[in-house]
């Protein structure tokens, strides 16, 4: 297929999973910020949300202070925010315009759909809660939708590899991304016997992955902070995993190698990855520091990302 | 001219009686709620609309994507009327193509004097880059798009031969589509002949032209101008159809006079391309070279035989509206036959007496630039102010060749929903040609536009004109 083909299902896939994420943070943090502080802690979610969205930089350009109005507006709808839900679904449609060939009927309607419904919606509208509420699910709702189209409609090639790839790209990093912003939850602190602060944190976590029942029904316990790492980092059973995308992710390029009869630096590169993820242990990683870990695991990921682009994409 | 001739309509009679090709839909038309019509015309726009079908206006920022207005209520062509159309059609475009062959070789018609030969030389969309050039097959038009508009009962004009790039074929399929989807009463009660093998015969059509150097299973690709072209739409939708890859001029490159696109697979060899850009932003390297559109190389790739295009470089020269002037007697030159289709009486202005009557008789002539399209930069003499006139006599004496006018067509009118409910309205249609290396495919029928405000004859779409579904009933 054309490599600008391959390169826009792949950032199309990117784009409508990033959204989803976004609005996951927004949940979770509005959840958070509206706990007393006896629960939450006095940390400030929003601008932990900022942080995680990885949009910092831009977000304090814009904004002096993060606050719920501030952080939603721009997380959602600012233009001035290229990763906002609102560019994440223009971007989204506008690649799928020009991609049209390669999409199923229904993953355009899907984007197509969500990029009509967008325009109903107004930052201002959401500072009630229940308009928040319908927001976010609709942007729930696009992913699953788009998401579920591809899975049930694509051709099983080149196009549908491609697409799964960039989703799992994102959702690597997005999950890397929140355990690196809030990994001093998680690590053993004195406080840490009998009923933590932390908790409603870690929960936060959890929901903003759609892991929170997962996580009852895999460990069997209350929420315990190395857990909560044992399942977004090496668990493959749960989706949003750092091991369940690096599978997907290796089992799709292997995929495209067979196909296309010859492997190169994005094959190998996936493998390692995957390999050091099979065979880590979450003591280990405590051990040596799960800060350094997800950082160098979003370097890598990254760096993956490049040589896939290298690879096929241009 | 006949300044009052009455205005056929296509469905009634004078006497209120219904032509019998259009009994039953009259019938149906008794029946159905006004209201009703309505709903189903509201369901129609949201079919479109979530389809994405939408085309760009030039000139309009607000809204750059807008939809075409659809009509819910069908045209109706008998096969009688058909069958002589589509020979018409065919030989029409056969006369253009040993037109477009002689002009770039022998140029017999110009050496007998039939057609001026400035007409030809200075006219802009002459190429004289393929001047002795052979293209593949000797085939240039492989898909026309040619204008019809109906008098009365038994004349078809040819207004207009589009042999660049015509669109519209997109709306024809799907302006069906949604017709079985929203009316499938309307199709159990009449035997309409099927549109949906356009698609396959266009592919058959560019298969059939690949040039002698291409392997025995040719790739075909579409090239677009992008996404911000009026009629992206139709270009995915039609790539989709085909199966072929839709390529942007960057996704293009020439080695060693051989086309290439980029694939993830590495570059791939291109043997035929449907190009739905313009002659000018080809090939950066002989045309013009701010163009970030086409493939530098392509022409010579094309000259060295690697590559067809389709439709050739250089056919604007025939579907100019100076050199239409002159079809009945081209046809008649190389094909030695009679005109099937008529032409609608022309005055070319750059002959002084034809100027004169022009001028003379501007309030009821339509008067068009030869090389415009889109219905731009036109006069309708009837519908004109004082002042527009003037500025046309002005223009006019200024630069009488840039000029040609013609009467007034009553053109035809079909039933339309419009707000007072259904109305005649104006309509034309553009029939779509295919021409392959083994022979011409016409599927039944082709794209009816109709002007949705009273009395307007301007179907154009980028002038608020809407579309039909356009049937052609078996006998």
């Amino acid at each position: 297929m054309l490599s600008r083909t391959a390169d826009n299902l792949f950032w199309l896939a990117r784009y409508v999973e990033r959204a989803e994420y976004l609005a996951r943070i927004i949940e979770a943090s509005t959840r958070l910020a509206n706990l007393p502080s006896a629960y939450a802690g006095t940390s400030n979610e929003w601008e932990s949300a900022v942080a995680t969205a990885g949009c910092a930089h831009l977000f304090y350009q814009a904004h002096e202070k993060a606050t719920r109005e501030t952080v939603i507006d721009f997380l959602a709808f600012s233009p001035d925010n290229p990763s906002s839900i609102r560019s994440c679904f223009e971007i989204a449609r506008t690649n799928a315009r020009s991609v049209r060939t390669a999409l199923t009927v229904e993953m355009w309607d899907a984007i197509n759909a969500a990029w009509l419904e967008l325009s109903k919606y107004r930052a201002s509208g959401l500072n009630q809660d229940e308009h928040l509420a319908n927001f976010l699910s609709f942007v729930k709702e696009t992913g699953l939708r788009f998401d579920g189209s591809a899975y049930r409609t694509m051709l099983r090639s080149d196009g549908y590899w491609f697409s799964r790839l960039g989703v799992m790209i994102e959702r690597a990093d997005n999950t890397a991304r929140i355990l690196d912003v809030k990994y001093h939850v998680l690590l053993p602190g004195a406080e840490q016997v009998g009923g933590s602060l932390d908790y409603f944190q870690w929960s936060a976590i959890l929901r903003a992955v759609s892991a929170l029942t997962a996580y009852h029904w895999v460990y069997k316990e209350s929420l315990k902070p190395w857990l909560v790492a044992d399942l977004l980092i090496l668990n493959d059973q749960m989706p949003r995993s750092l091991a369940a995308c690096y599978e997907s992710i290796v089992r799709n390029l292997d995929s495209l190698s067979l196909a296309y009869g010859r492997q190169g630096p994005a094959q190998r590169a996936a493998r390692a990855t995957r390999t050091r993820l099979e065979n880590a242990r979450i003591d280990d990683i405590f051990q040596s520091g799960l800060h350094e870990f997800v950082s160098d695991f979003i370097t890598e990921n990254n760096r993956l990302g490049a040589a896939i682009t290298q690879q096929y994409l241009t | 001219m006949a300044g009052a001739a009455p205005i056929f309509d296509e469905m009634n009679l004078a006497d209120g009686a219904v032509r019998p090709a259009y009994e039953t839909l009259a019938r149906w038309l008794k029946t159905i709620p006004t209201d009703l019509l309505a709903t189903r015309s509201r369901e129609a726009e949201a079919l479109f609309r979530r389809i994405g079908i939408t085309f760009a206006v030039y000139g309009d920022a607000a809204s750059t994507e807008r939809l075409i207005p659809f009509d819910v209520i069908p045209r109706v062509l008998t096969n009688d009327e058909w069958v002589r159309l589509s020979k018409g059609l065919t030989q029409r475009t056969r006369a253009i193509n040993a037109f477009l062959g002689d002009v770039y070789s022998k140029r017999e018609i110009l050496r007998a004097g039939l057609v001026p030969e400035d007409l030809v030389y200075r006219n802009p969309a002459f190429r004289p880059e393929m001047n002795q050039q052979p293209v593949p097959h000797g085939i240039y038009v492989m898909i026309a798009g040619i204008d019809i508009v109906r008098v009365d009962a038994d004349t078809f004009y040819v207004l207009e031969d589009n042999a660049r790039t015509p669109s519209g074929v997109s709306y024809m399929l799907e302006n069906r589509e949604v017709m079985i989807r929203l009316f499938p009463e309307l199709f159990s009660q009449h035997r309409v002949a099927p549109v949906e093998n356009y698609t396959d015969d266009l592919l058959a059509t560019m298969k059939s032209v690949a040039p002698r150097s291409a392997s025995s299973d040719p790739t075909c690709v579409l090239l677009t101008p992008g996404l911000f072209n009026s009629a992206y739409y139709e270009h995915t939708f039609l790539a989709d159809k085909l199966g072929v890859e839709l390529v942007e001029g960057r996704d293009l490159f020439v080695k060693a006079d051989v086309v290439y696109m980029r694939t993830t697979e590495g570059p791939k060899r291109v043997d035929v391309i449907y190009r739905r850009l313009d002659d000018d932003f080809l090939d950066p390297l002989v045309f013009r070279p701010d163009s970030a559109l086409g493939v530098p190389g392509i022409m010579s790739a094309y000259h060295a035989g690697n590559v067809t295009l389709a439709n050739a470089v250089g056919t604007g020269v025939a579907d100019d509206k100076a050199v239409y002037s002159y079809m009945p007697e081209i046809v008649k030159f190389y094909l030695g036959e009679e005109p099937i289709l008529k032409n609608v009486p022309t005055w070319r202005c750059r002959e002084a007496d034809e100027l004169k009557y022009v001028l003379d008789n501007l309030p009821e002539l339509v008067v068009k630039e030869v090389h415009g399209s889109g219905g731009y930069g036109m006069l309708i003499g009837p519908k004109a102010t004082a002042a527009e006139i003037e500025l046309f006599r002005h223009k006019l004496a200024k630069d009488p060749s840039n000029f040609i006018a013609q009467p007034t067509l009553a053109l035809s009118t079909c039933p339309t929903l419009v707000e007072e409910g259904v109305a005649p309205r104006h309509v034309d249609l553009r029939p779509f040609v295919l021409t392959g290396r083994d022979k011409v495919r016409i599927v039944p029928g082709g794209l009816t536009r109709v002007a949705l405000k009273e009395g307007s004859l301007v179907v154009n779409s980028s002038q608020g004109g809407g579309t039909k579904d356009t049937w052609v009933l078996d006998s």
